[in-house]
Order: C-alpha cells, then sequence, then structure tokens
C-alpha cells in the first residue's frame, strides 16, 4: 500500500505557498467538462461543493439529511479558532499551528496542520463576507474569546451557535450555486459504495431514500465529506443520522483507514437518564470556567445521593472531593476535556458517582453564584441553564448541575495524503471524516476551522491537479460492468437486510455494540478488554445477519432499512477500532491504554515505537486487515510530555 | 425514580404521498418522564417492528434542538407547544399518567407528506436559492474587520439567522404561510453591510419564490411567532414587508 504524504519540500512556512504554484491547473475552458461528486453537505461538503461550482466544475452533492443545511456542524456550539491576533495578544500561524500539534499530542502530521493555521485567517473573512453573524465589539470589530485552555484570545463565534452560522453561510453559498445549475443537488440520498474503475475512484452508487430507487452516478472525482463515526458508541454527542457507511465502504474498496482508535470524550454532556436514551447532549465546556467538578469523598454519603436519600447540598464541604482542583492545582477545573473525562470514570469507578446509574458527576456553580451574583452566572450561562432544565427538569442555578464524559468527536478518519486525496487516485477526503490535522487529540474550537479549510481553501486547489492529469475524458459510463457490479452489490446488501426476518431490532444490535464499545475501547482501555471485544463483536456481528428484523420493502422510505445498513457497517468497523486500540501499545491523546500510564495515572506516549499514523488495509471478509505505517516526522515542534500538574 | 406513565396515542400514518391517510391508535407503556418525546417514539417503534409492525415514519436527527429536522404537530400544537422547543427537546414530564396524545405532520400543501409525519420541506430550499445568499466567490473578500457592523445591527441580525428552517411557523399559521422563514432570511441579509448591493432583488425574488410554491398569506395572527422554537419575532415580517415595498419603489415597479 502506498502511504506517500507527498508533503511538499522546503521550509514548513512556505510548503503550502510553493505547492500552490506547484499544483497543476485546469484550463478554464476546461472546467466545465469535468464532473465532480461531493457527498456530504456539513461545513466541509457544502464549502468544497460551493467553492468548486464557483471555479466552474459541475457538482452533484448528496446529503441524507432532507436538506443540505440540517448536517451536523450545525451543532457546534463553542466556536471557530483564527490566527487573526485580532486581539494583539501574541497570535500567530506559527502559535496556532504549534498549539494544534502539542494538543494533537504529537500525532498529527505537521505539514497539514501548519497549513491549516494559514488558511484559518482566510476563513474569517470568507465567512464575514457572507453576512455571518458573529459577536461583535461595540466598535463593530469582530469579538474572539479564549477556549479550551489556549492562552490567546483567537476563538470567533455567534453566540452558542457557531456550527449553525458557519453552516448556513456554506449552505447559502451552496445554494447559490444550485439556483445557478453549477450544484446538483440530492437530499435524502445516501451513498451505499463508491465506484472504482481502473483502481480510480469514479463515481457513486445511491439510494434514494424516499423512493428506494438505487442509481448510479459517475464523474471525473469523488470527494467524501461523510463525517465521523462516534456513532461506533450508539451513545455519542452526534446526530441519529452520523455514520461511518460512505467512509467504511470506501475502505472495503481499498481506501485505508487512518487511527480509528482515536475518538474524543468530551467531559460535560448530561448523563445517561436511562435504557431509553437515543443520544447525549453536550454542554460547552466553557461552564467549567466557574463550576466545580466535585465527588463525595465517600462511597457510602455518595450512595445515598444515588438513592435520594442525601441532596448535594446535604454534603459538608469538608466531605466534597474537588478531585481536579486536588490533583491538578495549576489548571484545576480547566484541564483537558481527555483527563477530565477520565477522572470523572475513575471517580465513578470508585462508587462515587452521583446519579441513579452511578454514572455522573457533580459541576457546581455555588461558589460562582456567591462571588458573581446569580445575574452574571445567568449572563454568561443563561442559554446552557435553560437547556439543562429543559432536557432534565433540574434547576442548576439552585442545585448542581451532573455531567458525565461522552463521545464527541473521531480524530481518526480515511487517510489522506497532502492533497486530501486517499491512497485510492481520485477519492478525495475531507472534514471530519480524514485523519489528518487533529492527531490523538482535538483543540476546541479547531473542528469548524478544519471543515471550511478543507473545503473552501484546499480541496478546490489540489483536486485541480489530478483532474488535469486525468484529462476531461475520463469518465466512465454508468453502464459500465464496474458500475454494474458496484450496484448489484449495494442491491444484495439490501436484500440480505430485508430477507432476514429475525427477532431483533437494527436499534437493539448498535445498542448492544456500543456498550461493547463504550466499556472496553472507551475512556479507558485495556488489552484483555480489546481482546474482549474483538471475540465478541464477530458473534454479535453472525447473529445480525442471523436475526435481524427489518420490516417493510425497499421500494419506499423505510427508516430501519437505513438504520439497519448503518448498524451493518459499525458492526465491522467497531472491531476495526478495537485492533487499532490494541496495537497501539502507548497512550495519547484520546487514547487511554491502562497499561500505559505514569506513577500519577497520566497518558504516556512512546514516540519511540509509535510516532506512526496507523493505517489500515481491508482484506476481505472477516479477515484480518493489515496495519500500515505512516512515519510521522516533527520538524518543527519538539515532541514533549504534557503536563497539567 | 418518577412515576412510570402510560399514554394513548393516535398518530397519523400515511403510506406515501397519494395515499389518503388515517390516524392509529397505540398504546405507550412505562413512559419515564425523563424521555424526550421522540425517545416515547423510539420505544414505541421497537415494539411495533418486534410485533412485526412497521414504525412510525418520523424525521429527527441532532436531537438538541438546532437542525431543524423533527417536525410533528402534537395534540394540536406544533413541536407540542413548549415555548422555544423543538419536539426532540420536549420532554415527556410535561404528560400526565393515562393521557391520550395526537401526533400529525405538518400539514400545508407546500409539504407534501412522504410518509406518516415525514414531509417534503424542500420548497425552503428553493427559496433559499433564489436569493438567501451574499453572492462572494471564495477567495475574493475584503478582511473581516474592514467593514465594521455596528454591534446592535449584529445581534439585531443573529436574532433573524437563528432561525432553524424547520417549518413549524407553516404548520402552525391557518394559512400555511411561510413569512416569518423568509422573513427572518430577509431580515439578516438586509440587516448587515455585505447585504447591502442585493438587497432589492434578494427580497422581490424570495418573496416570488415564497408565492410560487404555495404557501398562503400572512393575516398577523402571530401563530408561527407562538410556536417558533427559535422565538423568531413577528417584527421581522413587518421588516420583511418594508424591504419588498422598498424593493418595489427602488426598483421602479410601482
Amino acid at each position: 500500500m502506498n502511504l506517500d504524504a507527498k508533503i511538499p519540500s522546503g521550509p514548513m512556512a512556505q510548503k503550502w505557498d510553493k505547492h500552490q504554484f506547484d499544483l497543476k491547473l485546469v484550463n478554464p475552458a476546461n472546467k466545465r467538462k469535468y464532473e465532480v461528486i461531493v457527498v456530504g453537505s456539513g461545513l466541509a461538503g457544502a464549502s468544497a461543493a460551493a467553492t468548486l461550482a464557483e471555479l466552474g466544475y459541475n457538482v452533484k452533492c448528496f446529503c441524507f439529511q432532507d436538506s443540505p443545511r440540517r448536517a451536523h456542524s450545525i451543532a457546534a456550539q463553542g466556536g471557530i479558532n483564527a490566527a487573526k491576533n485580532y486581539q494583539n495578544d501574541g497570535d500567530s500561524v506559527h502559535r496556532l499551528f504549534y498549539d494544534t500539534v502539542k494538543g494533537g499530542d504529537y500525532r498529527s502530521r505537521e505539514a497539514n496542520v501548519h497549513r491549516l493555521a494559514q488558511v484559518s485567517v482566510n476563513i474569517i473573512d470568507q465567512c464575514a463576507a457572507q453576512g455571518v453573524p458573529f459577536a461583535r465589539e461595540y466598535g463593530g470589530l469582530l469579538a474572539n474569546r479564549s477556549f479550551g485552555g489556549a492562552q490567546v484570545s483567537r476563538t470567533f463565534y455567534a453566540r452558542g451557535q457557531t456550527g449553525q452560522q458557519l453552516l448556513l453561510g456554506a449552505y447559502s453559498s451552496l445554494s447559490r450555486q444550485i439556483g445557478l445549475g453549477k450544484v446538483q443537488m440530492f437530499p435524502r440520498t445516501e451513498m451505499l459504495d463508491v465506484v472504482l474503475v481502473d483502481g480510480h475512484a469514479k463515481g457513486i452508487v445511491v439510494r434514494d431514500m424516499v423512493s428506494g430507487e438505487i442509481s448510479r452516478h459517475s464523474a471525473h472525482a469523488v470527494v467524501l465529506a461523510t463525517g465521523g463515526y462516534g456513532n461506533a458508541f450508539f451513545l455519542s454527542t452526534n446526530a441519529m443520522g452520523c455514520n461511518v457507511t460512505a467512509a467504511f465502504r470506501a475502505y472495503k474498496r481499498g481506501a485505508a483507514f487512518a487511527n480509528p482508535c482515536y475518538t474524543q470524550i468530551h467531559p460535560t454532556c448530561i448523563p445517561v437518564s436511562g435504557e431509553h436514551q437515543s443520544k447525549l447532549t453536550l454542554m460547552s465546556e466553557s461552564l467549567r470556567n466557574d463550576g466545580r467538578v466535585w465527588v463525595p469523598k465517600s462511597q457510602a454519603v455518595a450512595e445515598k445521593i444515588r438513592k435520594g436519600e442525601l441532596k448535594a447540598s446535604d454534603v459538608a464541604e469538608t466531605d466534597r472531593d474537588y478531585y481536579l482542583e486536588r490533583k491538578y492545582p495549576s489548571f484545576g477545573n480547566l484541564v483537558p476535556r481527555d483527563v477530565a473525562s477520565r477522572n470523572a470514570k475513575e471517580a465513578c469507578d470508585e462508587g462515587r458517582g452521583v446519579v441513579g446509574s452511578g454514572l455522573g458527576v457533580y459541576l457546581d456553580f455555588e461558589d460562582a453564584i456567591k462571588r458573581l451574583g446569580e445575574g452574571a452566572v445567568r449572563e454568561r450561562y443563561g442559554n446552557l441553564f435553560d437547556m439543562y432544565e429543559k432536557i432534565t427538569g433540574s434547576n442548576a442555578y439552585q442545585n448542581p448541575m451532573t455531567i458525565f464524559p461522552a463521545v464527541h468527536y473521531t480524530m481518526g478518519g480515511l487517510w489522506v495524503d497532502y492533497n486530501l486525496m486517499s491512497n485510492v487516485p481520485g477519492l478525495y477526503v475531507v472534514g471530519e471524516a480524514n485523519f489528518s490535522d487533529h492527531g490523538a487529540n482535538r483543540l476546541g474550537a479547531s473542528a469548524l476551522m478544519q471543515g471550511l479549510a478543507d473545503g473552501y481553501f484546499v480541496l478546490p486547489y489540489t483536486i485541480g491537479q489530478y483532474l488535469a492529469e486525468v484529462g476531461p475524458d475520463d469518465r466512465p459510463d454508468t453502464n459500465s460492468a464496474e458500475f454494474v457490479g458496484t450496484e448489484e452489490t449495494v442491491r444484495a446488501q439490501i436484500d440480505k437486510l430485508l430477507s432476514i426476518k429475525g427477532k431483533r431490532t437494527p436499534t437493539s444490535f448498535h445498542r448492544e455494540l456500543g456498550q461493547i464499545m463504550w466499556d472496553k475501547c472507551g475512556m479507558a482501555r485495556s488489552k484483555a478488554g480489546l481482546e474482549a471485544a474483538i471475540k465478541k463483536i464477530p458473534e454479535l456481528r453472525a447473529e445480525f445477519w442471523d436475526n435481524l428484523n427489518v420490516p417493510g420493502e425497499n421500494g419506499s422510505l423505510n427508516q430501519s432499512l437505513e438504520q439497519a445498513g448503518r448498524v451493518a457497517d459499525f458492526l465491522e468497523f467497531g472491531e476495526l477500532m478495537c485492533r487499532d486500540a490494541l496495537q497501539r501499545e502507548e497512550s495519547c491523546g484520546g487514547h487511554f491504554r491502562e497499561e500505559h500510564q505514569t506513577p500519577e495515572g497520566e497518558a504516556k506516549r512512546d514516540d519511540e515505537n509509535f510516532s506512526f499514523v496507523g493505517a489500515w488495509e481491508y482484506k476481505g471478509e472477516n479477515q484480518t486487515p493489515e496495519l500500515h505505517k505512516e512515519n510521522l516526522v516533527y520538524e518543527e515542534v519538539k515532541m514533549t510530555q504534557r503536563s497539567y500538574k | 425514580m418518577d412515576k412510570l406513565m402510560n399514554l394513548k396515542l393516535k398518530v397519523w400514518r400515511q403510506d406515501n404521498a397519494d395515499d389518503v391517510g388515517r390516524f392509529e391508535e397505540y398504546e405507550a407503556h412505562d413512559i419515564s418522564p425523563d424521555m424526550s418525546f421522540l425517545e416515547m417514539l423510539d420505544v414505541v417503534n421497537e415494539g411495533l417492528i418486534e410485533s412485526g409492525k412497521e414504525p412510525i415514519a418520523f424525521d429527527s436527527d441532532c436531537r438538541e434542538g438546532i437542525c431543524g429536522t423533527c417536525s410533528m404537530v402534537i395534540n394540536g400544537a406544533a413541536h407540542g407547544g413548549q415555548k422555544g422547543t423543538t419536539a426532540c427537546q420536549l420532554h415527556m414530564r410535561h404528560f400526565s399518567d393515562g393521557m391520550t396524545i395526537t401526533v400529525e405532520p405538518w400539514r400545508a400543501t407546500a409539504f407534501p407528506v412522504h410518509r406518516d409525519l415525514v414531509v417534503d420541506r424542500t420548497a425552503f430550499d428553493r427559496i433559499q436559492q433564489k436569493g438567501g445568499f451574499i453572492s462572494v466567490r471564495t477567495g475574493s473578500v475584503p478582511d473581516a474587520n474592514a467593514i465594521p457592523v455596528p454591534k446592535d445591527q449584529s445581534d439585531l441580525a443573529m436574532d433573524a439567522a437563528q432561525c432553524i428552517g424547520c417549518g413549524a411557523c407553516v404548520a402552525a399559521c391557518k394559512n400555511a404561510s411561510a413569512m416569518l422563514f423568509v422573513a427572518a432570511k430577509i431580515s439578516h441579509l438586509s440587516l448587515v453591510p455585505q447585504g447591502q448591493p442585493e438587497r432589492e432583488r434578494r427580497a422581490l425574488a424570495m418573496v416570488k419564490q415564497m408565492d410560487d410554491e404555495g404557501f398562503g398569506n400572512c393575516t398577523v395572527t402571530g401563530s408561527c411567532e407562538a410556536v417558533c422554537p427559535k422565538e423568531i419575532s413577528l417584527d421581522f415580517i413587518a421588516r420583511m414587508n418594508r424591504e419588498y415595498g422598498r424593493a418595489l419603489i427602488k426598483k421602479g415597479t410601482i
């Protein structure tokens, strides 16, 4: 397998500029002779589709939602980073680059991250010109805030709805191109396979989710912008529809899947309330600026709280354990996401959790209300307190919130080179669906930045090189054997799912898989646990194909069928995540192996042996996939051990 | 743990756009007050599948009140009638044991039913495609701070921009008018300086498409504002009407 990252030569700060000049251009008059397929319409997909159409390419854009405006980028709350240095507080492209590499625990590719930091400034200009109503100061200039423990204020935001406003900006550009006839939009359409012709990605097979019609679409290149795979855990902060199907089916066609074990667990989510839970809700981590995290010192007190015999206010100050402040005196409640999450788990594992299920800790605003007054707390966090009350029925001004970590983002994804092309020629991957920029841990407010960087400013340049090389005639007929064959594979799977007529619903399998993943491949992982999961998942998969019940038929809107197809892929993909977590005999970022920790219980990296990207090659059904390595070389940033003591 | 509830549901079932549709009754047992309304439907659906029946089709995605996908009329109110709340954030603690709950799709000519509670809202997208944008090419833009925007104006634009495009306004309106939705977009873009060059053509084009899609007119009853999960103000409709009138005059149409 060829994992040549194609990193341009020359000094780090000049690589992208030099590369842009070196890239081949497509003659303006020829652009309209090219067709590009974009799958997904979130920040990365919508911005890519709109920009490619502006350049003159013909674009077909597909999304499973009923409108491109609804992709899950819309749910991002906090903000978007950019190295504008508008605050004059010492930010720079180099600092954003450095922070991102360090935050990723030295497992990302330097050159890609540097480019991300470079184009971050253009994103803000672009969005402001689209009319995105960013927060502003009275002078009319853009406001910033510091986010996720960053030492500079580089985060731009639009109230608590930054993702929504940025997505609506990209959607507006996309809508304009649809109106102009340059983008053909296919909502409620799910990609079920990618078609390879002579080893190049030349099209996709999709299902119309209303009529059930299966159709073939050919193009000169295919772009996947299909998001992350957090729903492998069943419960996550992802939307119900988020899935790994497009990426996974590309993997099965030969695209390497990189670092699937890197998942981010967000510490401040609302705890699970019962068996019926369908998803988890995140509350901005800005709450940790003023909230104090604690559990009772003793298990006995915690148990009384769980039974409802005691309330938080009944616990005396001396009986409380503010464990983050105790263990990390210099960062306190503001330790990074992975550290805060692991410590909450540890407290609950010790039997000191404070909600009925035992899986929850307090986030207490009592001191902040005493210090600042309820009005000031309301001004800062009012919308979050309201949301909390809407979901839990509890007033957080009077009682502490209860929180627990939840799966939030996935840093792994399809392997791409510097041009964002996978190892399959013609197949590009952008946004959360690729692996390259966040290493083993993503910093707050960087997901929006990466999605838009890829879609607006990177892919539209780099894809030109491939298109120029293959030429306008290289677009196969959808009646070719490859297209027909791929459609047959898709149809066969749908027929199979519908024909089992067993006893269990797709949801019940998904929930069971999620439990295995959370227990064995969640916040803390061990060799024994992962090996147990690798044994258990194939058993569950076998039962799925034997005892699944999908009612209805293919020829109409059938949500059970859609879900069954996605669960089928998660049942294979979950095993791949566990295999990757098993091979990575170190702890880094969001990947914590119990065997690899410092005496104080912190993550311990092994740079000598694991400073590589783990890229997996599919080897066939029920065959062990093969691991390939892209070694990570750090020219600019010196690797250090993170410490928050 | 609060007491579990048993409920009776009357749910609209319709196989496809051509089907006439009918109400069907279901029992929902052991419903926890901590469940969201959609999680209650999930439980009912699991039971339906297990008993060999087809589950109730309904739209949802983010389940945190921001994507605008969920869309159902609950006991006669779009999204269930809790102030500023989408159906996905409506929790069962607002219902009581033994209640009968009626669940219907958005009903509007411009929103044909795909199946059960799932409707086609692409009319909204087509309105946006006619002018819900500022025509800027990627890259050809000035520095973000080159054009200052007064904070009050930017905040007001944000009030309008937070519309989630769910369509509850249409579902609640006796005329199935889309005025609140269209007004939110026109207002947002006419309030920021970047939106000025296309101000008139945007207002004219979006209103025309709204009419062409078959949405009704506004008679200012305010039912849209009452159900809007983002509490978009009716004032924006007045603003849109001013924008439209202004555009007609400036374009010399009247």
